[in-house]
């Protein structure tokens, strides 16, 4: 299976299978329309001759000749033809710990209902912090790379249990032989000297959040007593940043329906100093007025087509911008076992409430269909679930096998899957339009700049 | 090639044999939270470096 596409006069294909890029000119680009993949013939049909007039003979051959090459070497219609090892159960390496259900912050379209979950406000005990840590080392098996999140709500309303987590974490590294990374995610209300201190020397990556531009960013993201946040963060986050010392950050905001021209947004938080961007779609009921819907798409597609021109402009002026969703790595990128099973939710990550609970991921929190088990009560979890988890891969969708994106999103969020069609393992549309208009950016992006050099 | 620039041959096929160690960042943890990425995470295995 290939995947071609043109923007801005650049011919990229894709070559699904190998995971090989290749820039055509016109020529063999128009001529790959006229090839039929399962009966690939050695001499250019003649019908090609016939319909591509304009060009020479001795082109089309020759075009016909690189194009077959290719195929050849496996680098065009190639097929899987090995075997992609999985397993019913994996070791859990990855914890969202979820340090506080309660937030300052009462942001329009949260997914945790205000920050609680719907569950009541709670923030976590630290026996419970602690237990959770002891959960994913007895779990981890051989992996020494332990991932925990300290997530909410706002997990700096906790942050003395967070304190005490980390410094209990490290306090088992080297006779458990793990290693812990620590990422916190903040909507940077709280954040002071202190605090800024403690994340920039524990947390290997921060996610901040803001939505971009001012009032975008106060009409949702609120106070309870409704006063907008960016006059309170932007310069806290600034602050974080320049203090940071290039370790790994994102700003991390949300767009809406209210906000489709989102690419200002992601501008507007460069031209605050920042240069490490994420700014998503927001995950609603499609009833909500601010939920993304289907006949949005193509405002949104050209939206991100804007956003890699002028990120592609940005970078060529000197001034670095990079965006989450169009990172990508043809070269050294994940292990196509890592890229078909993806998140890894209810697998090898898992998320640990206030209370203790475990369930798939973060975004599952609140639905008792998914609790795995609790921390508080031993470190059995529910294998029904990790192995329905486990058997949510690329390979098990039949939406995803005849897609081009398959080994760059994995197959979307389970979550997303489930709230939108009941079921983890079908797609949820709208995020796969979605997904694959980020990916033929991200190659486009890399394409661009492959031509200037 | 006079028609062709190839970007990159492809990997995935070679990674299916080496892959699988496990150790990379899962990907829920970078900066998404509400989506699926795994194309931009490094790869960590240590006979690969």
């Amino acid at each position: 299976m290939i995947h071609q596409y043109s923007r801005n006069g650049i011919n990229i294909v894709l070559d699904v299978e190998s995971g090989a890029v290749h820039i055509l000119d016109d020529l063999p680009y128009k001529i790959l329309t006229y090839i039929d993949e399962e009966n690939i013939a050695a001499e250019c049909p003649a019908i090609v001759y016939k319909e591509l007039t304009g060009y020479s003979d001795s082109d089309i051959s020759f075009a016909y000749s690189e194009l077959y090459s290719l195929y050849k070497k496996g680098m065009l219609f190639s097929k899987r033809d090995y075997n992609i090892p999985l397993q019913e159960e994996y070791p859990i390496k990855a914890l969202c710990l979820h340090i506080s259900h309660d937030c300052n912050l009462r942001c329009g379209y949260c997914f945790a209902d205000g920050g609680d979950f719907m569950q009541g406000r709670k923030i976590m005990p630290y026996e419970v912090a602690k237990a959770a840590i002891d959960f994913i080392v007895a779990r981890s098996g051989a992996r020494k790379h332990l991932e925990v999140d300290f997530f909410g709500g706002e997990p700096l309303m906790n942050f003395d249990v967070v304190k005490k987590t980390v410094k209990y974490a490290r306090s088992l590294e080297k006779e458990k032989n793990k290693e812990f990374r620590f990422t916190i995610t903040t909507n940077g209300l709280l954040l002071n000297d202190e605090i800024i201190d403690f994340i920039n020397s524990e947390m290997g990556n921060v996610v901040l959040s803001l939505d971009g531009r001012k009032k975008v960013n106060d009409s949702v993201r609120k106070t309870p007593n409704g006063k907008g946040s960016y006059d309170i963060i932007v310069p806290a986050f600034r602050e974080l940043v320049k203090k940071r010392g290039g370790k790994e950050y994102y700003v991390r905001g949300t767009f809406t329906a209210q906000n489709l021209d989102f690419s200002k947004d992601v501008i507007h938080i460069h031209s605050l100093g920042f240069d490490q961007v994420s700014v998503e779609p927001v995950v609603l009921d499609k009833d909500n007025p601010m939920a993304i819907k289907k006949e949005m798409l193509p405002v949104i597609f050209k939206e991100y087509d804007e956003l890699a021109d002028k990120l592609i402009t940005l970078r060529k002026k000197g001034d670095f911008l990079n965006f989450f969703h169009f990172m990508i790595d043809l070269e050294q990128g994940p292990c196509v076992i890592k890229r078909v099973k993806g998140c890894g939710s209810g697998t090898e990550y898992v998320a640990v409430t206030p209370d203790g609970d475990i369930y798939p991921c973060h975004r599952f929190v609140g639905n008792s269909r998914f609790i795995m088990g609790n921390v508080m009560n031993g470190f059995d979890t529910d294998k029904k679930i990790s192995a329905e988890f486990a058997e949510c891969n690329v390979l098990t969708k039949p939406e995803c096998e005849k897609c081009f994106a398959k080994y760059y999103c994995s197959g979307g969020c389970a979550a997303n899957n489930f709230n939108e069609n009941g079921d983890i393992k079908k797609p949820h549309e709208i995020s796969c339009e979605l997904e694959k208009k980020r990916i033929e950016n991200a190659i486009y992006i890399k394409a661009v700049e492959a031509l200037q050099k | 090639m006079k028609f062709v620039k190839t970007l990159t041959s492809g990997s995935l096929k070679s990674s299916a044999c080496k892959g699988g160690c496990g150790e990379c960042q899962t990907s829920c943890q970078s900066a998404c939270k509400t989506s699926c990425t795994v194309a931009n995470q490094k790869c960590e295995n240590e006979k690969n470096k």
